[in-house]
């Protein structure tokens, strides 16, 4: 399972990487397996105000449709809309050409309850 | 003509690639008197012939023969495809139906009495069946249903001045995806609630998702892991006492129906799917028909109109005042109705609570033999009449699905419900043999057996198919959705 110690994870299979005040959200390698080919991807809109946890982006493969969630609460300023045109990118390189929207952190607290890489392969394995 | 790039040479030609220049099946007589210009107007006439496969009647039939020869139904084979309830539909429900293919639905209610009084007494029936006040016969589906069911609680709540404070619709994390489409579509915002480790609703997620500003909660029961949701009175106890509708998905009537009712349980609105408990046709061989009923305090709100009586006559009934208006033209699928009133009345009281008490004899007894032969269950627990099993570890359910095609027998419900990895849901329906179960189990014993001898057995299947591997990747990326010329 391809995880790398730099990002941080939800339990529903969502990495974050934080730069300033803004979070890079995107899914793991083991949702993407799990996933299969995603054929669909659907984003956000810019500057949507978004909670932790909330659905904000779907994620559609030959198997079924995912809910993403935002990681915690914040604004979308950017989204990754070459996935649309080539969903297949989330399949191929989850963490960095697969990245799906940015978010401005309004609740940085929120951020101590992501997980490690190491707590998060834990919840991947057993689920 | 080219032909498709997913294209049909080795498999089976398309109407368009058996096309030669000039060849027909029919021609239409040409009026002898008057020209097609002076007929019509010239302006009316195409510049160019439509562009249509000219083949012979002889090459129309066979094209269509054969396709028809490809037909996978239940009265060829075993259909285990969960969630949807595929038993077997009895024929004397479609003798029943031809013996009303003269009524018009804009007839004189005096001139169709007969057809009201079934839809009268089939209204009668369901409401019965389901615990309920007062039924509408209209949706042409279960989803249809759901809408019509959510569109009356909106406009419950509207009616009590709670409109704009009930913004949310409840639904648990394995709901069949209508729900929150439904939901979605009358303009609720979806709150999902998550599983317990006993496959039933959290019931501690529950309390904490409710509020004055939920509308609804729509549940299944049993729900989508085949499990009965021994909660139920607890959950709609805590739904009304927060003034939120308690829905009933009946996707899964077939578990409980002539046992257990959702009015009992304390459901508000439920809808049935006719084409799944009450053996009318179902898929391809549709329409489906989902009626709904409902409790009294939102009778008021139903489709008009409803069927009446007034002593011994039977007339439509307008008068709903608050009513959310037509769902459907005339009757809904009149036909489907007619079928399903045959089967209720052919089975009666008793013959109904067999239905479940099999139905979920049979799904047990799959459960436990597949787990015998090394399948898991999500969750070791007795289910209703279906079940979610798993494949062996490493194997996947989509590679297990497509061996079963080369044993003829329909795989079952795949991938869902989606909080289970790798998803086999399996419904036998009360209506298959024991000797079909067991051969359904040898059959996914042999497919085991040769999983192992030969890595790469599954990974190839089918084999004997008209059609291998179909690539679902590109069919979902690059759907070729007609036939294009050039």
């Amino acid at each position: 399972m391809n995880l790398p110690e730099a990002l941080l994870y939800s339990p529903s299979h969502e990495w974050s990487k934080l730069d300033g005040d803004i979070l890079t959200v995107g899914i793991t390698d083991f949702a993407q397996d799990q996933l299969g080919d995603v054929v669909f991807v659907e984003l956000p809109t810019v500057g949507t105000q978004v909670s932790a946890r909330s659905a904000v982006a779907v994620v559609e493969s030959v198997k079924t449709a995912s809910d993403i969630y935002a990681p915690v609460s914040g604004e979308v300023t950017e989204v990754n809309s070459a996935l649309t045109d080539a969903p297949e990118t989330l399949n191929s390189d989850p963490y960095e050409e697969g990245w799906m929207f940015k978010l401005r952190v309004s609740g940085a607290s929120e951020l101590d309850k992501l997980l490690s890489a190491a707590d998060y392969q834990k919840i991947a394995e057993a689920g | 003509m080219t032909k498709l790039e997913h294209g049909s040479s080795g498999d089976f030609p398309l109407i368009f690639e058996r096309s030669q220049a000039g060849r027909r099946a029919a021609q239409p007589p040409k009026p002898a008197w008057e020209s097609l210009e002076v007929l019509l107007g010239a302006e009316h006439l195409r510049a160019a012939p439509p562009k249509l496969p000219e083949v012979s009647e002889l090459d129309l039939v066979r094209h269509y023969t054969g396709l028809a020869h490809r037909q996978f139904s239940i009265d060829g084979n075993f259909y285990p495809l969960g969630s949807c309830t595929m038993k077997y539909n009895p024929k004397v429900n479609e003798e029943a139906a031809k013996l009303f293919t003269d009524v018009h639905p804009y007839a004189d209610p005096d001139a169709v009495q007969g057809a009201l009084e079934l839809l009268h007494n089939l209204q009668h029936d369901l409401a019965e069946i389901t615990g309920m006040d007062a039924v509408t016969l209209q949706p042409a589906a279960g989803a249809h249903g759901e809408l019509a069911g959510i569109l009356m609680i909106r406009a419950l709540h509207e009616h009590n001045g709670e409109g704009a404070q009930r913004r949310v619709v409840i639904v648990p994390d394995g709901a069949h995806g209508t729900n929150p489409a439904t939901a979605t579509m009358v303009g609720y915002d979806v709150k999902e609630v998550l599983t317990a480790p006993n496959g039933e609703v959290d019931l501690e997620a529950f309390k904490a998702a409710l509020g004055p500003d939920v509308a609804a909660i729509m549940l299944t029961n049993p729900n989508t892991l085949g499990l009965f949701e021994t909660n139920i009175l607890e959950i709609a106890r805590l739904a009304h006492e927060v003034g939120a509708q308690l829905y009933y998905d009946g996707a899964n009537t077939n578990a409980i129906v002539g046992r257990a009712r959702p009015g009992d349980m304390g459901f508000d609105v439920v809808h049935l799917n006719l084409h799944k408990t009450f053996t009318t046709p179902h898929g391809g061989g549709g329409p489906g028909t989902g009626p709904v009923g409902v409790k009294a305090h939102l009778r008021e709100f139903l489709p008009a109109p409803l069927i009446k009586r007034d002593g011994s006559r039977f007339d439509y009934d307008y008068n709903l005042p608050h009513s959310i208006g037509r769902m459907r033209s005339f009757h809904g699928n009149f036909g489907n109705l007619v079928r399903a009133y045959t089967y209720i009345r052919a089975l009666g009281r008793e013959g109904l609570a067999q239905i479940s008490e099999r139905a979920v004899l049979n799904a047990n007894y799959l459960r436990v033999k597949m787990r015998e032969i090394g399948f898991e269950t999500a969750f070791d627990r007795v289910n209703m009449h279906e079940f979610v099993a798993q494949p062996p570890k490493g194997m996947k359910t989509l590679d297990v699905a497509k061996a079963l095609l080369d044993y003829g027998m329909h795989p079952m419900t795949m991938y869902f419900p989606l909080i289970v990895k790798e998803a086999m849901m399996v419904e036998p329906t009360e209506t298959e043999s024991l000797e079909t179960m067991d051969a359904f189990v040898e059959v996914l014993a042999d497919v085991l057996r040769r999983a192992e001898a030969d890595p790469n057995f599954l990974a190839e299947a089918p084999y004997g198919t008209p059609v291998r591997r179909l690539d679902e990747v590109k069919a979902a990326r690059k759907p070729v959705l007609r036939y294009a010329d050039g």
